[in-house]
């Protein structure tokens, strides 16, 4: 019946509590386990802690002891904030809000009993469990890229060391070398990532290696942001950057780390640095857990961010089927305040509105010259859907000072979301 | 100054009476001459304006090129070969560069 329901509020507070009461009503607290500590997970975890007054036993499961952003990874590679500044302390989650921060892997669920089963071999019991893992690329998915091949060909799309890696290979290019970027198809984390990654090493290679090329293997016919993009790149960095979209190359067959070649179409290009991101799917415990679909991602009810194979377990961020809302940490945070409110009517009862969805994503692509996407969401009984007349996006052409307007927006974006998180 | 790279993908060989795919790719920026830069002032317009292919000397694809087409203009054709020769591509843009590229198959 939890499975039918479309939205806490739509239900009715008696029904909830009729469901609910079973699962809670004889335990102190009712207790809500966190699996994955970034944008969408440390997000909800404080968002249910806060919102919960103390009513609710919060723990989250995260393997980093120091969690690094992504986002704003890329303006680490340009050259535009520190890497130490990336970083983020689960401290203030055990401090300010009682949040039990547990360092440990998550290997598997059991949900029946409801319980999630550790790497260390301990057992932790959930009245509701919210998996917030991020991306997973998928194995095998380009031959000769593997964990291995990731130190040589790194991803850097999940933050951390990776990125730092990437930005060492770049510099390390010699003069007039080629990187190559291997895009990944739809759908993936961040629509304009790879672009604005683009962005930043042209930026990097503009200042200290200036005849270097920039390569990108596209298996999209469109990527977002592209022409704003396009003519960016021609403005700044004319001639660095081609697009060696799929249908031209045939696609790329396979890598090889060792040798740095990328082969695309029976064709080898060698390369001086690379950064491949794989295709991707849901993170694996969203995948053992048996959230996922053929597609790979988790489906999830619209109004709530609940599984649709189990009401008992909400997917959040990227490993959720989003409906039209991409891939980002901004979506992320705005799923995690819909998906505490839900869990907070569904267990405490507490009062209930509308909920409301909304992602803007920046891209850096010059000092001072930003662009921005985004939209407001809601819910629909099939998917999140884009509010008519939301969305917006930077023009072509339009005068510097809005772009530099959006660069300040995007550090105070950075400042709040972080906030957000981990304060 | 941007640096305009054809690339073209043509079969190495092909038997006789084979249906090949050519493929072409120039990157150029295809300024339509409406957009302004960084600086507020308006990017000179700067397109491709012809494309053609030839295949031992005569002509087998001619396309105009208007500024609605977008930047990186991207062509792929098939052409049955019933022995072996040269193709020639050749791109023409509105500041008089001529950028040419030419491919050997053997057809046998």
């Amino acid at each position: 019946m939890l499975l039918d329901r479309r939205g806490a509020i739509r239900a009715g507070l008696a029904a909830v509590a009729a469901l609910a009461a079973p699962a809670v009503l004889g335990q102190a607290r009712p207790r809500v386990v966190v699996v994955g500590g970034g944008a969408g997970g440390a997000s909800f975890a404080r968002a249910l802690a806060m919102g919960g007054g103390g009513g609710v036993d919060v723990t989250l499961i995260e393997p980093s002891k120091e969690y690094y952003t992504c986002f704003f990874g890329n303006l680490y590679i340009g050259g535009f904030v520190e890497f130490a500044s990336l970083g983020h302390s689960y401290a203030g989650l055990a401090v300010n809000h009682a949040i039990n921060v547990v360092h440990d892997w998550a290997l598997a669920i059991d949900r029946d009993p409801r319980q999630v089963v550790l790497a260390g071999g301990g057992r932790v019991p959930y009245d509701r469990l919210v998996l917030s893992p991020g991306i997973d690329f998928i194995e095998g998915a380009i031959p000769g890229w593997d964990i291995a091949a990731e130190a040589r060909m790194p991803h850097a799309y999940k933050g951390g060391t990776q990125v730092a890696l990437l930005k060492a290979q770049v510099a390390a290019m010699p003069q007039g070398g080629v990187f190559a970027l291997v895009a990944p198809p739809n759908p993936y984390r961040c629509p304009p990532g790879p672009y604005e990654r683009v962005s930043m090493i042209a930026h990097h290679l503009r200042a200290t290696n200036p005849t270097a090329k920039i390569l990108i293997f596209e298996p999209k016919e469109a990527f977002a942001k592209q022409q704003l993009f396009e003519a960016g790149w021609s403005d700044h960095y004319p001639g660095m950057i081609e697009v060696l979209p799929d249908a031209f190359t045939g696609g790329v067959e396979r890598v090889d780390a060792a040798a740095m070649e990328i082969v695309a179409g029976g064709e080898v290009t060698r390369v001086d640095a690379a950064c491949v991101i794989g295709p991707q799917r849901a993170g694996r415990i969203v995948q053992v857990a048996g959230l996922t679909d053929a597609t790979g991602w988790a489906p999830i009810d619209p109004f709530t961010m609940r599984a649709r194979a189990d009401p008992f377990v909400t997917v959040l961020g990227d490993s959720a089927q989003p409906g039209d809302m991409p891939k980002s940490a901004f979506a992320a945070n705005s799923q995690a305040k819909v998906a505490a409110m839900a869990i907070l009517v569904d267990l405490l009862e507490a009062p209930g509105f509308a909920p409301r969805y909304a992602n803007v994503c920046w891209s850096l692509i010059d000092t001072d010259d930003c662009v921005r996407i985004g939209a407001a969401f809601a819910p629909t009984p099939e998917k999140i859907a884009t509010v008519d007349g939301s969305a917006f996006l930077s023009a072509v052409g339009e005068d510097a000072e809005t772009r530099r307007t959006n660069y300040l927006a995007s550090l105070a974006w950075y400042a709040a979301i972080t906030n957000d998180m981990f304060a | 100054m941007t640096t305009i790279i054809p690339r073209v993908r043509v079969p190495a060989t092909a038997a006789p009476g084979e249906i090949v795919r050519i493929r072409t790719l120039l990157t150029h920026p295809m300024e339509t001459g409406r957009r302004k830069g960084p600086d507020g002032v308006v990017v000179p317009r700067w397109i491709v304006t012809r494309f053609v292919a030839a295949f031992a000397g005569e002509t087998i694809v001619s396309v105009e090129i208007d500024p609605a087409i977008a930047a990186n203009p991207y062509f792929e054709f098939d052409a049955r070969l019933e022995a072996s020769g040269v193709f020639t591509f050749r791109w023409t843009d509105d500041i008089g560069a001529v950028y040419e590229v030419t491919q050997d198959i053997v057809v046998g």
